[in-house]
């Protein structure tokens, strides 16, 4: 197992008090696996994946331990994590395009990267531009300015930097939201083809798109706030899914062939609740179909069967 | 209703204007009472300038915009109003569209300064009242708040139902539901269903080819500022016919299908072998000058399926 996390806590300092983006997680990754985050906008996926990465001044760590290959991971501490940073763990951040400094020819910015890590520009250069290569760029855009790169360019280059030290994990958050459907598809069939050269070992792509990670992704996870609802293999998500959030979502999709005329899809009624002091309980309570008495109490996120763990008294 | 015909629209770029950018070239379409139609592309590819247009918020540079017969360009002082009484758009981004300092109502109350002077105070309201309900919203839950306490789902349909308030009969849905969540999406989608049965013409401009295809009865492929291909929505799903077209189709994500099983699907039925523009013969002006002009003009292929010439994207494989 490439990655563990258990019962993570991760809140967000406000002046209202601690916004509860991350409360209680747990969850594993295997070696080689591709796991799908979706969920709403505010459930706290991306926190989970900045978390992992990089714990800002905002962000508060109350609990919880992360392993990664064995070894834990300091997340809480700024300075520790320095070590593992792009060479362990490594992020292709939501903005990727706004993520090189316009200031300096990309390939000064790869070569100040790989120093601050203690390795010789000119010793990768040949590796950096096999792998530009691969994702269809010219080893010309080393000498280029960010500015002179289009939108999908830009997102290439970054997630070639981003997997350069053969990082164990990688997050992807929301790397496919900004581009056009056919760059999407190139940028989605390269994450899997960088799994496949072992580029990088495990990875957590986050999005709020289903169908990308549908096509994609070995496993899907879904968070409602704050906490993870259900994680399964892909096929068990979209075919056969368990807590009532994740049907509602999935069902709300429309897909090509179904029609308003044909059929009338439906939403999810109601907004999930406030992170700043969220309800006891089930969280999905207010909005779920099912709820009953029961769901008062907090449900757990057991495993109901091979690799599909739930957060539903329902469920079983 | 509101027939575009032969329309495009140039801009002026660069230092002093001096550099001319075509983002419409020679479009004809038309949209029919209680009917969507979906225009999509790329970004770049025009879609929200013909929107922008047919709200007369730019002028076309040639062509014609014509609505229930009336060419708009020629509109002003009242005649533009009453236009605008008929003819509404609401864009992407709900968050930034609202003046944050007013109050919902207020926001209702700008209109009835423009166009509902007589109105009194009781009628007024039972109107506002009247158009909520069209978008399913409680008046007593949003009207007495600021945008921002309401959400992105809440207030999109505020923005359709500000623009109900007039006797709208044709809506400019510019993506209207890309910046919104899965859960609240199909909502807004289903509401643009409902004002379609009520009679009213929809503009849906968009991106994504599956919302596209769950709403509309007719469906434009814009690409660089032209129409690759158009027709009934079950013809060009069903049969892509331009090479961008079945790029596009091939490359959207879709739930329960991968991407490989949609090029085994594509690779199986439309365009021929050699990949060549098979319109090439229809095509009248295509030898025209025979100095790389791309012609513009589509070819009926079946009955109401239109596709363009392949060659821009084929490399003068034409």
């Amino acid at each position: 197992m490439t990655l563990q996390i258990t019962d993570l806590r991760v809140y967000y300092r406000t002046l209202a008090g601690d916004v509860r983006a991350l409360d209680g997680v747990t969850f594993g990754l295997a070696d080689g696996e591709i796991m799908g985050l979706a969920g709403e906008s505010g459930c706290g996926k991306s926190t989970l994946g900045n978390s992992l990465v990089r714990i800002d001044g905002r962000m508060k760590y109350v609990a919880g331990t992360v392993t990664l290959d064995g070894a834990t991971l300091p997340i809480s501490d700024n300075d520790q994590m320095d070590e593992f940073r792009f060479t362990e763990v490594s992020i292709i951040p939501q903005y990727a395009m706004s993520a090189m400094n316009p200031t300096r020819k990309i390939g000064r910015m790869v070569g100040d990267l790989l120093e601050s890590r203690g390795v010789k520009f000119g010793d990768m250069r040949g590796e950096l531009e096999r792998r530009l290569d691969l994702v269809g760029l010219g080893a010309d855009v080393l000498d280029r300015y960010p500015i002179e790169l289009s939108g999908g360019m830009k997102q290439r280059m970054v997630m070639v930097l981003s997997t350069l030290m053969n990082p164990s994990l990688l997050i992807a958050d929301e790397i496919t939201s900004a581009l056009d459907v056919t760059s999407q598809r190139a940028v989605a069939e390269t994450l899997v083809e960088f799994r496949e050269r072992g580029f990088v070992k495990a990875m957590i792509v986050i999005t709020h798109d289903v169908s990308i990670l549908y096509q994609i992704a070995d496993t899907l996870t879904i968070m409602y706030a704050g906490k993870l609802a259900e994680k399964a293999p892909t096929r068990v998500i979209t075919d056969e899914p368990r807590h009532p959030y994740t049907r509602l979502l999935v069902s709300s999709l429309p897909e090509v062939g179904v029609r308003f005329e044909d059929r009338r899809l439906t939403g999810i009624p109601g907004t999930p609740p406030s992170l700043l002091g969220p309800p006891s309980g089930c969280r999905f309570r207010e909005r779920c179909p099912l709820a009953f008495a029961k769901c008062a109490q907090e449900p757990p996120f057991v495993e109901i069967g091979p690799d599909h763990s739930v957060a539903c008294w329902k469920a079983d | 209703m509101l027939q575009l015909e032969g329309v495009s629209k140039v801009y002026r770029v660069g230092a002093f204007g001096g550099t001319n950018l075509t983002a419409v070239r020679d479009v004809t379409f038309s949209v029919r009472t209680g009917e969507v139609v979906s225009l999509i592309g790329e970004s770049g590819s025009g879609k929200s300038t013909i929107g922008k247009m047919m709200l007369r918020l730019l002028r076309a540079s040639e062509g014609s915009i014509t609505f229930d017969g009336t060419n708009i360009a020629g509109l002003d002082g009242e005649a533009l109003r009453s236009y605008y009484r008929n003819v509404q758009g609401v864009f992407q981004d709900p968050f930034s569209s609202y003046n944050p300092v007013f109050k919902v109502d207020h926001i209702f109350d700008l209109i009835r300064g423009t166009y509902f002077r007589d109105a009194d105070d009781v009628e007024w309201s039972h109107k506002v009242e009247a158009s909520l309900d069209d978008v399913a919203l409680d008046p007593a839950q949003v009207l007495h708040k600021y945008p921002h306490q309401l959400s992105g789902g809440q207030l999109q349909r505020l923005l359709v139902a500000r623009a109900l308030l007039l006797d709208t009969r044709f809506l400019v849905a510019d993506e209207i539901i890309s910046m919104l969540d899965a859960s609240t999406r199909i909502d807004v989608l289903n509401l643009l269903g409902d004002l379609k049965r009520r009679g009213l013409g929809i503009l849906f401009i968009t991106h994504d080819l599956s919302l596209g295809n769950y709403i509309s009865e007719k469906t434009v492929i814009l690409s660089r500022g032209r129409i690759v291909e158009m027709g009934t929505t079950e013809k060009v799903y069903g049969n892509p016919l331009h090479p961008y077209t079945r790029t596009l189709m091939s490359s959207v994500p879709q739930l329960h299908r991968t991407w490989r099983e949609v090029d085994a699907d594509l690779a199986a039925t439309g365009a021929d072998a050699a990949g060549r523009c098979v319109y090439h013969a229809a095509h009248p002006e295509a030898d025209g000058d025979g100095a790389g002009r791309i012609p513009t003009g589509l070819v009926e292929t079946e009955e109401g399926h239109l596709v363009g010439c392949f060659r821009p994207y084929l490399e003068g494989a034409c």
